[in-house]
């Protein structure tokens, strides 16, 4: 199973960050989910970052929210997810990351949530609503299951958090590039140049940047600050929203943006 | 040592500490998302910071007799008392400022962010009683407030969105999810996670992470004390039970502090049994609940075996809600109170009854609390004395209980 430290170096080589959409497992439905996300591999996409749908996603925006309906109301499951997972993993060897609240975890036992995690091909689990003071709740079971830690850092956490975020981290750190909710926005935020900057002085954990990243130069951009991968989650999302009535048109929107990006930030030569 | 890595040092046992003050056994904690953890840690420091300070409590002390009322009455409800055939007291909370308990709160925690420096309120709301209580607690302090409420919630508490607004405030209505209070909580927890800096989230009941069921059990706590000073001096001892509604938690868990540690009293919150409890169709989490983490708060919660948290049902808004307070989990398990459920048709009985019997209409939520009393009625001794927490007037309910159980015209 290819790991984030063998792509991340990979990458370094090339010296080029990597191009992590996020999906929401399921949306709208299994099959288009799953050639949805095999078009954005096919397009260039380096890691994948798949939501498990919740009731109550409070760290998403109304983009991502509908999404969760959606593969719900679909019937995606935590058995299914898993079995979403192994057929992409059969599809190409990429690493995945998962990001989910935690009463999922919790419902399903951590132990062998992780454990299966890890079996289906799982690279490392965010859980949004769980911070670095109740992480010992996951760490050990992930890393007994062999999983990576990724844990978020927002423009208010403070250096010495900072520094304590980036010691539990072995995948790499969620940057947050404004204080907010997933969704795509016209704007990047300012300070994401600087965060980038000041996490890249503290630690050699790799950092990623998302939320609110819905423009090829909005990557470009973040890419030339030194982040070693682009999360694009809600923009990509939309493109399913806007499409449900039309897959074909969808597939190809979906796999247009993510080659656009890749050639955006391929051409920052980071 | 650095000045930099001492603060560090200090922020770390600082957290350590927060830890365990936030839970209750396992219960509680602080499950949210890192951009809050900054904001919730703020808010910890400034509450035990300002709770005692001399000047914030007597400025507290001051606004609840001036401005909310207090201290609210004991009652004893002769004729509904002969009517269950043992002694039954109300504590008035009812004939507060806003017409519920939940201005002890609001005026506390506004108190709060004010000394804090903020300039911004916002809040959830259910049966729009916390709406309306922290949109009269924005004029008080001219503060810009947002209340975030369901759209059904909008629809059947219309009078209350009225209020808010005439009190200048903003009601933001939320279509997400069941558009009830559960939604206003995740859209109102998202806006702060964007106006974190100068914005104060007024959380109004005891649940959600760590510190708000802290905070509120305090502020509510005056209900308990109060009522625990009047049963002594008006009844001459103290009650055989002590009896309130749990939704999120904050009316019970503040008449419960008075006397948690008076073990010969029972305490006994009543939860939303809904249409009914075996049709799936109702709110009673500490009663068919099983535990989970929602809105930041390990606790009971209502949810199906994957964790997706249910939609719940009640007749009373204000107790439409899949979680619980962290701190009636403990009590639960430890044995301490007991929780059991009123369904929507007893509900309707005690409200009628009381307003038959008192002259006193209750609000739907205090009503589940009456309703547990209709139920022993004729099985507890006359000499039995209840006192039930009245945390409001039920004003804002007559237009449901029409259409539930239109009157007749003779």
């Amino acid at each position: 199973m290819k790991t984030y430290k063998q792509l991340f170096s990979e990458l370094s080589e090339l010296k080029r960050s990597a191009l992590i959409p996020f999906f929401v497992v399921g949306d709208p439905d299994f099959d288009t989910s799953l050639d949805i996300v095999k078009t954005s591999i096919d397009a260039g996409a380096d890691v994948l970052e798949l939501g498990i749908p919740f009731s109550d996603p409070i760290a998403d925006g109304p983009t991502i929210q509908k999404a969760d309906i959606r593969a719900r109301n679909s019937g995606m499951n935590m058995t299914e997810a898993m079995e979403f997972i192994r057929k992409v993993k059969d599809y190409k060897d990429i690493p995945i990351g998962l990001l989910m609240y935690y009463n999922l975890v919790y419902q399903y036992g951590t132990e062998k949530f992780f454990s299966d995690c890890y079996q289906a091909g799982v690279n490392s689990v965010l859980v949004a609503d769980l911070s670095i003071d109740d992480a010992d709740e996951i760490t050990s079971p992930a890393a007994k299951a062999g999983l990576d830690t990724v844990f978020m850092v927002t423009p208010n956490t403070d250096t010495d958090r900072m520094k304590l975020i980036a010691s539990k981290t072995t995948g790499f750190i969620y940057t947050v590039s404004l204080l907010g909710v997933t969704g795509s926005r016209e704007k990047l935020s300012d300070t994401v140049e600087e965060l980038v900057g000041e996490l890249k002085k503290l630690t050699n954990v790799p950092v990623c940047v998302g939320f609110g990243i819905s423009k090829p130069e909005h990557a470009a951009t973040v890419a030339s600050a030194g982040a070693d991968g682009v999360i694009i989650g809600s923009k990509i999302v939309g493109l399913i929203e806007s499409n449900l009535d039309n897959k074909e048109k969808m597939l190809t929107e979906i796999s247009t943006f993510i080659s656009d990006v890749k050639s955006a930030i391929e051409n920052q030569g980071n | 040592m650095t000045p930099g890595l001492r603060r560090g040092h200090e922020r770390q046992e600082r957290l350590q500490s927060m830890k365990y003050k936030g839970r209750f056994g396992d219960y509680g904690g602080f499950y949210v998302p890192e951009v809050l953890m900054p904001v919730l840690e703020e808010l910890e420091e400034a509450f035990y910071r300002f709770y005692e300070d001399e000047g914030f409590v007597s400025e507290l002390a001051k606004l609840s007799k001036e401005y909310a009322g207090r201290p609210s009455p004991l009652y004893y409800a002769k004729r509904f008392s002969e009517h269950v055939g043992f002694k039954v007291y109300l504590k008035r909370e009812d004939l507060l400022h806003g017409g519920a308990h939940k201005v002890n709160n609001t005026l506390g925690q506004g108190l709060l962010a004010k000394y804090m420096g903020k300039t911004k309120l916002i809040a959830e709301t259910g049966a729009g009683q916390h709406g309306l209580a922290t949109a009269m607690i924005g004029a008080l302090f001219g503060m810009e407030t947002k209340i975030f409420m369901g759209v059904v919630d909008i629809e059947r508490q219309s009078v209350n969105v009225h209020k808010m607004k005439l009190c200048g405030a903003e009601v933001v209505p939320i279509e997400g999810g069941t558009g009830t209070l559960k939604d206003a909580i995740n859209d109102a927890l998202r806006y702060w996670t964007a106006h974190v800096t100068d914005t104060f989230y007024l959380f109004g009941s005891a649940c959600g992470p760590h510190p708000y069921p802290t905070i509120v059990k305090h502020f509510q706590s005056c209900i308990g004390k109060e009522a625990r000073r009047q049963c002594l001096e008006e009844i001459g001892k103290l009650p055989d039970m002590v009896v309130a509604c749990v939704g999120g938690g904050s009316n019970a868990i503040g008449i419960f502090a008075g006397f948690v540690d008076d073990k010969d009293v029972r305490l006994i919150g009543v939860e939303a049994g809904g249409r009914s409890l075996s049709s799936g169709k109702h709110a009673a989490t500490l009663v068919a609940g099983k535990v989970g983490v929602l809105h930041g708060a390990k606790s009971y919660l209502l949810q199906d075996k994957e964790g997706q948290v249910h939609e719940t049902e009640s007749v009373s808004a204000g107790l439409d809600y899949p979680a619980v307070g962290p701190e009636h989990c403990l009590l639960k398990d430890t044995g301490r109170a007991e929780y059991v459920a009123a369904e929507d048709d007893a509900v309707l009985d005690a409200f009628e009854l009381l307003s038959k019997t008192e002259g006193i209409l209750p609000a739907l939520e205090s009503s589940h609390a009456l309703a547990y009393l209709c139920s022993r009625k004729g099985k507890l001794d006359p000499e039995t004395i209840a006192v039930i927490n009245l945390s409001g007037r039920g004003d804002k309910d007559v237009s449901i209980v029409e259409e539930r159980r239109p009157l007749k015209i003779d």
